[in-house]
């Protein structure tokens, strides 16, 4: 099953490395990974999406708070949260036109940031469903570069 | 008043009440030993930095103090990982100090360099690297605090030579305040009580004790429990020495060298209380159908200790000594009156034996010998492998922090080292390494750290001519092919002379105890040579992948 998990940690360098480091240590994948400063700047929020069986899950928690620099750590998948990742496309334009491609993306939040005969680069923000939907539409015309953030999520 | 950062380091490891300190000089911490020089610290110079990793790990295992080690970089430092490790897996408390090169080399590969924080990450409890003086000292009472606290382990301090040679005026923080570290130390109250309320109503009740134990102190509490529940105790081979084996609620060690009694009743139990333990494999043997019947207490400083191998019913988390005394004031003592009979029943029928018969010295023999003529005043030091276990099953352990070993990671060439960090520590007590004659070879350099050093152990070599415990797998497992397994050594006793140590060879059962009275009374390290029956095997044994009460061999 696939988890949310949000880290709170002192924000010091190898911090990431340790926090990685448990994670492949045990073998395991980390499908999304955003990492970056909080309100606090001696603190930094890690939103780490893994799949992993819940027993594995809950011993890789509490590895995780057992590091020295880890100051809480939550698993957000059995709580209510939004979770939201921005994608940034490079779009093939030869089949295409900028018309056609606003209207594509009219039910979406998505904005064009740059178009030209050569491509259009797309922004786009949502979940995970929304983001999939986006880059199947997107594939059809031609998706030439993609780049995600990683998702990040937060508690209702 | 200004201070270079070696002089800052020192300071605070002197303000830490750091009496010892082994190391390795190097190119990155000339500054570091400059200031040394003139300190009241014993510094230790060692033979291989992995010996001075396992010197202040044995130090720290016979006095409960943090063991402080240093060396330079790269190669220095790469040279204690092994003992950092060792020291991890067995919550050691230790503070290692690595020199590392200047700040603007760092990534350049430069001479001698290594990414020490980078390569200790996995096997240390934390580490810094010092990249700033400003912080060197807060830093050095955070190691101490994080070495020493919760489940201890090693901290390394990476410093740049560079660092430890800059001034700055020095200011030496009283307390450490960390946000995201704070141990649980009190046992949830409503869990002691569920878990008293679970003992008083047992049958067939077990305390199974590691070696939190010991490092908690919480030895004398433990007795108290055992007596007031009137249940059998049975510890790891870590917790040996954290209950007296010679009370009859002692059933010695447990697992897959451990005495079939204490195994049975593991299995029979129908409620495990485990204190400062961690379930570990080669207790449990085949997972499955470990102790089936079992509801299962865990008490534990370590959360990822607990449910991490077995389900466990009443987990509580916290300081052992602190959660049994608590438990103490309140349990109930539950109706064993049979569960004793079976269990006495048992010890009747699967005493711990060996071949007593044929000429040849039985390696068990020697280690009994060496409890009856020290009266078990002593302490003992293993390297690993056969003579590591028969020095558990052998001797009667009924103090802490006498029995001294790799128990997590399992290193050979442990023991000459952490002998010598014991005697430092102790330096009342008798300390023996009871060794074999493979691993006694792999750091047997430490011999000239002993002799120039003037500190005083007792080696005791089983000597079979082969890597024992492998060569015992091999027969029992691998048709008795015999492949990597002889081993041929030095003459020891030539060696320890060459080293100015004495040495002995006894080839006679009936000189075993003399030689041992005699090396016990020599002022000197002594390398007592004991050719020992060559396939003598570690039973009781349970295969590997097995249920721990599907022992084999050594059954009367």
């Amino acid at each position: 099953m696939k988890h949310t998990i949000s880290v709170l940690v002192d924000n010091k360098p190898g911090v990431l490395a340790r926090i990685s480091g448990l994670f492949s240590a045990r073998g395991f994948n980390i499908t999304s990974l955003a990492v970056g400063e909080t309100n606090d700047p001696t603190v930094s929020r890690m939103t780490i999406i893994v799949s992993a069986e819940d027993r594995i899950l809950e011993q890789v928690q509490k590895q995780l708070h057992k590091l020295i620099d880890v100051i809480s750590v939550s698993d957000l998948t059995k709580r209510d949260y939004f979770e939201r990742e921005l994608v940034l496309i490079k779009v093939n334009m030869a089949r295409t036109t900028k018309q056609k491609l606003t209207k594509l993306l009219d039910k979406f939040s998505a904005t064009i940031l740059s178009s030209s005969k050569q491509g259009a680069v797309v922004e786009v923000v949502g979940d995970n469903k929304e983001i999939s939907k986006v880059v199947k539409l997107l594939e059809a015309v031609g998706i030439k570069e993609l780049v995600r953030t990683g998702r990040i999520a937060i508690t209702s | 008043m200004k201070r270079t950062g070696a002089q800052i380091l020192v300071d605070s490891l002197l303000r830490e009440g750091v009496r010892v300190i082994f190391g390795y000089p190097g190119g990155s911490v000339l500054p570091l030993q400059d200031v040394l020089y003139d300190t009241p610290m014993d510094v230790i110079l060692v033979r291989h930095e992995q010996g001075a990793s396992h010197a202040a790990d044995g130090y720290a295992r016979a006095t409960g103090k943090v063991g402080v080690c240093m060396a330079t970089s790269g190669p220095g430092a790469t040279n204690l990982v092994t003992g950092l490790a060792t020291a991890h897996m067995d919550s050691i408390p230790m503070v290692a100090i690595t020199g590392q090169v200047k700040t603007h080399l760092i990534g350049n590969d430069a001479f001698q360099e290594a990414d020490v924080t980078g390569i200790t990450r996995p096997v240390t409890k934390h580490n810094y690297l010092v990249k700033d003086i400003s912080e060197l000292a807060c830093i050095v009472k955070e190691a101490f605090h994080i070495a020493s606290t919760g489940r201890p382990g090693p901290v390394v301090i990476d410093v740049p030579v560079d660092i430890q040679m800059q001034t700055i005026e020095a200011e030496f923080p009283e307390k450490v305040c960390m946000r995201s570290y704070k141990p649980t130390i009190t046992g949830h109250p409503g869990q002691i009580k569920r878990a008293a309320k679970m003992i008083s109503q047992s049958k067939r009740p077990i305390i199974y004790a590691g070696g939190g134990i010991i490092i908690a102190d919480a030895h004398e509490e433990l007795l108290e429990l055992a007596v007031k529940i009137n249940a059998p105790v049975t510890t790891t081979l870590m917790g040996l020495g954290g209950f007296p084996e010679d009370n009859d609620l002692s059933l010695g060690m447990l697992g897959m060298h451990g005495t079939v009694y204490a195994n049975n009743a593991t299995m029979e139990s129908d409620l495990i209380i485990a204190v400062g333990a961690r379930f570990d494999d080669r207790v449990t043997g085949k997972l499955d159908s470990f102790a089936p019947n079992a509801k299962i207490i865990h008490i534990d400083i370590d959360p990822t200790s607990l449910s991490k191998n077995v389900r466990v019913h009443v987990p509580i988390v916290g300081d052992a000594k602190n959660i049994l005394t608590a438990l103490n004031k309140v349990v109930k003592k539950p109706e064993t009156k049979k569960w004793h009979a079976q269990i006495n029943e048992w010890k009747k029928k699967y005493p711990l034996t060996y071949k007593t018969k044929g000429k040849k010295i039985s390696p068990q023999y020697v280690v009994e010998q060496i409890y009856k003529v020290t009266k078990g005043d002593a302490i003992i030091c293993t390297e690993v492998g056969q003579n590591q276990m028969w020095a558990a099953q052998y001797f009667n352990y009924t103090k802490p922090r006498t029995y001294i070993s790799s128990g997590g990671l399992g290193t050979m060439g442990y023991g000459l080292p952490a002998a010598i960090g014991a005697k430092l520590g102790r330096p009342d007590k008798m300390v023996f390494d009871i060794a074999g004659d493979g691993s006694i070879q792999m750091n047997i350099q430490e011999l000239a750290t002993a002799v120039a050093n003037k500190i005083n152990v007792k080696i005791a070599i089983l000597n079979n001519g082969y890597l024992g415990m492998v060569r015992q797998w091999q027969e029992l497992f691998y048709k008795r092919r015999y492949s990597m397994t002889p081993i041929s050594g030095p003459d020891f006793v030539k060696l320890a002379k060459a080293y100015g140590a004495e040495g002995m060879r006894i080839k006679k059962k009936e000189d075993v105890k003399k030689a041992i009275k005699e090396a016990m009374a020599i002022p000197n390290t002594v390398i007592m040579d004991f050719i020992v029956e060559e396939e003598a095997n570690v039973f009781p044994m349970v295969p590997a992948g097995e249920a721990i009460n599907r022992m084999i061999g050594g059954m009367a």
